[in-house]
């Protein structure tokens, strides 16, 4: 498959916003851990806003990101959203109160606890009716979604916009998955180019050969491993190292930096590969 | 799009496991549904629980993925040849050419739910044998199918509450057409837990009796569980005139909120339309209609709106959840099974426990069983969040040869 990225967002702990994220993942930059703030969307009514907890609002934040840097219409664009764990400080509640005698479950709570919640709440603030999908596939999310977003953009004539996003459970249930970070990717991808294409991407799944593409600095790779948002950040990696590339002086020193391909795990016994090429 | 064939499908709902137990209990009017007995649950409800699920343990050599959900998706896999058929296709394809694509709105948080009542009471922990991945997990059901199956191609779970399980038509449909695999397991699975009972029960949604979807006195949803599989690929040549294709598949957001479908029904319309015409299809060629219907004041009033913007007063349709209560993120392809099964028999099912139709909806709502020629449908899902899926299936080959 080949397809086009033309916008990026990213939140986590010290990548605040991919302007702010890109030396830093270049690798022109120290990666330096700072409380993750997540922007206030302004299009959910406060009304809805204050029902919502962080996952809605890291993937809310992160997909804004991305749809303004491509300069497109978020009411227009179908939006796929993965994610291993949903929300689970909202379930951890529903649990708390189902484990107690009346067993009594908000209905705030309830409806926020479909695995869909963030997809449902961003139509209602892009006033977007164009198709979104939820998907999940364990350590294997941001891939799984990646994948389905790129059939999407070969499948459909408008740009696509992938959302992934995962924080941690509180206790108990940290202990029994230990997700380890709150992060989110926002990524816009197109079918064909644009003037506004970062980068053009080749996609294929392949028979497991190679470790999937590590990070530089420990401690983002100790988010990449830990978090199966995070895994997509190798991707947010090339794309910083051509973009950079792109305006920097440097051009042959940073270019011998951009690997070849980058490879994701996927499921048992496979791997995705990924191209990413200069456009 | 391009038509895809439905090569195999099976299911196990609260009417019984089989197609042949599903098509016999709705050709005689019979429910699923029955006071709720379901663990300790105290609502005054109706559910449709699977009978023996507790003594029908997940594969052996699978006992990790050991949880409600999945041993409805092994009971499922076990009817109708449904294994058999899908190693003839790996025969044909190839393992890694096949994929699965499956959804689910609770997966296994049963186990969850019951670990909490069992935390330590000094440190809160969950008991040792608690195990996230096997269960709770969203993508647990599509990696125990995908083991159980021993298929290797791409995987996921779409969980899009009650629309899940149609959407993954949509997505099988593309990962074929980028050529990731020639063939995909589709399906659904959801089963009874304490989250779904008492979260709707909270929003008011749950009725005290059987649902009786379109009636005049509705009052909620009666919960349901359910497995359901269909192996989907491309048309072969041999293909006989019987086999039923999945002609289009449409997909909408409802952009109005979180848990109440837009009033007019315009998200459901959009899907509606883009299944019709993604199968290329005038709303006058769909014979039958499996409503959403779950029978809760708004969704049949804004589902209705939406179908009789199309189609007009005179195409029948129906709702199943009468029979088989709501199935939530097995809806979509226990509806679309039923659709087909309505296809290759010629066959509409009216509507259970309904006995007057509410005077405010226009569409032509069966109330009783109708014989007659069916060769395109559509099915409707419709789930939180305003997530709509309609799908359109079809025969389309030389149907005078039958």
């Amino acid at each position: 498959m080949r397809i086009f990225i033309e916008g990026v967002g990213v939140l986590g702990a010290g990548l605040s916003g991919w302007p702010a994220s890109l030396p830093i993942l270049a690798g022109a930059a120290p990666y330096q851990p700072a409380a993750l703030v997540i922007p206030a969307s302004e299009l959910l009514p406060s009304a809805e806003r204050r029902r919502t907890g962080v996952p809605v609002k890291l993937a809310l934040a992160v997909g804004c990101e991305a749809i303004a840097h491509s300069l497109r219409d978020a009411a227009e664009l179908p939006a796929v959203f993965a994610s291993s764990a949903g929300d689970g400080d909202n379930m951890h509640y529903i649990f708390d109160m189902l484990s107690q005698n009346g067993r009594e479950v908000s209905p705030t709570r309830f409806h926020n606890s479909v695995h869909n919640a963030p997809s449902g709440y961003w139509s209602i603030a892009t006033k977007s009716m164009a198709p979104t999908t939820s998907v999940a596939c364990f350590d294997d999310s941001f891939v799984a979604g990646l994948i389905e977003a790129a059939t999407q953009t070969l499948a459909s004539s408008n740009a696509v916009v992938l959302i992934a996003y995962d924080a941690p459970y509180p206790h108990p249930l940290h202990a029994a998955r230990p997700v380890s970070a709150t992060f989110g990717i926002g990524l816009v991808l197109t079918r064909v180019k644009t003037d506004r294409s970062l980068a053009e991407l080749k996609i294929g799944i392949s028979r497991k050969t190679d470790a999937s593409t590590p990070i530089a600095d420990a401690e983002l790779e100790a988010m990449r491993v830990g978090t199966p948002a995070a895994r997509g950040l190798p991707l947010l990696a090339a794309l910083a190292a051509l973009c950079s590339e792109k305006s920097g002086p440097s051009e042959k020193a940073s270019s011998e930096k951009i690997p070849a391909k980058i490879c994701f795990d996927y499921l048992a016994g496979k791997q995705l590969d990924v191209a990413v090429l200069r456009c | 799009m391009q038509p895809l064939q439905l090569s195999a499908f099976t299911l196990a709902t609260p009417l019984g496991a089989g197609v042949s137990a599903t098509l016999d209990a709705l050709r005689a009017g019979r429910s699923g549904l029955a006071r709720c007995d379901f663990l300790d649950v105290d609502l005054d409800t109706f559910v449709g629980r699977i009978a023996g699920l507790e003594d029908h343990p997940v594969r052996a050599d699978l006992a990790a993925y050991d949880c409600r959900n999945n041993r409805l998706a092994q009971l499922g896999l076990e009817q109708d040849n449904f294994i058999e058929a899908v190693a003839a296709a790996r025969q044909r394809y190839g393992r890694e050419r096949i994929g699965v694509f499956l959804g689910t709105s609770t997966s296994g948080i049963l186990d969850t739910e019951l670990a909490y009542r069992q935390r330590a009471p000094e440190t809160g922990a969950l008991p040792e044998r608690y195990n996230y991945e096997g269960s709770h997990s969203c993508y647990s059901v599509a990696d125990y199918v995908q083991r159980a199956l021993d298929l290797a191609g791409p995987a996921l779970v779409v969980s899009t509450a009650c629309s899940s399980s149609a959407k993954v038509f949509g997505t099988a449909a593309r990962m074929i057409e980028a050529g990731l695999c020639d063939a995909a397991i589709v399906g659904g699975v959801d089963s009874l837990c304490l989250t779904t009972l008492y979260g709707f029960n909270s929003l008011g949604l749950v009725s005290n009796r059987p649902c009786r979807p379109y009636s005049v006195d509705r009052d909620g949803i009666s919960i349901g569980e359910a497995a359901g599989f269909v192996l989907l690929e491309k048309v072969r040549p041999e293909t006989d005139s019987n086999n039923v294709m999945l002609l289009g598949v449409g997909e909408s957001s409802d952009a109005y909120h979180m848990s109440t479908p837009h009033p007019e029904g315009a998200g459901a319309r959009l899907a509606i339309k883009a299944a019709l015409n993604a199968a290329g299809l005038a709303p006058g060629d769909i014979d039958y209609i499996n409503l959403h219907g779950t029978g809760t004041k708004s969704n049949d009033a804004a589902e209705d709106q939406a179908v009789f913007s199309v189609f007009g007063g005179n195409t029948p349709c129906s709702s199943t959840k009468g029979a088989t209560g709501h199935l939530l993120g097995a809806a979509g392809v226990c509806g679309a099974i039923i659709s087909a099964l309505c296809i290759q028999h010629d066959f509409m099912p009216g509507g259970l426990n309904t006995e007057h139709i509410d005077p405010a909806l226009k569409s032509a709502y069966l109330l009783k069983n109708k014989q007659q020629k069916v060769n395109f449908t559509l099915s409707n899902s419709l789930g939180f969040g305003g997530s709509n899926c309609s799908l359109v299936l079809g025969q389309v080959l030389n149907r005078g040869s039958r």
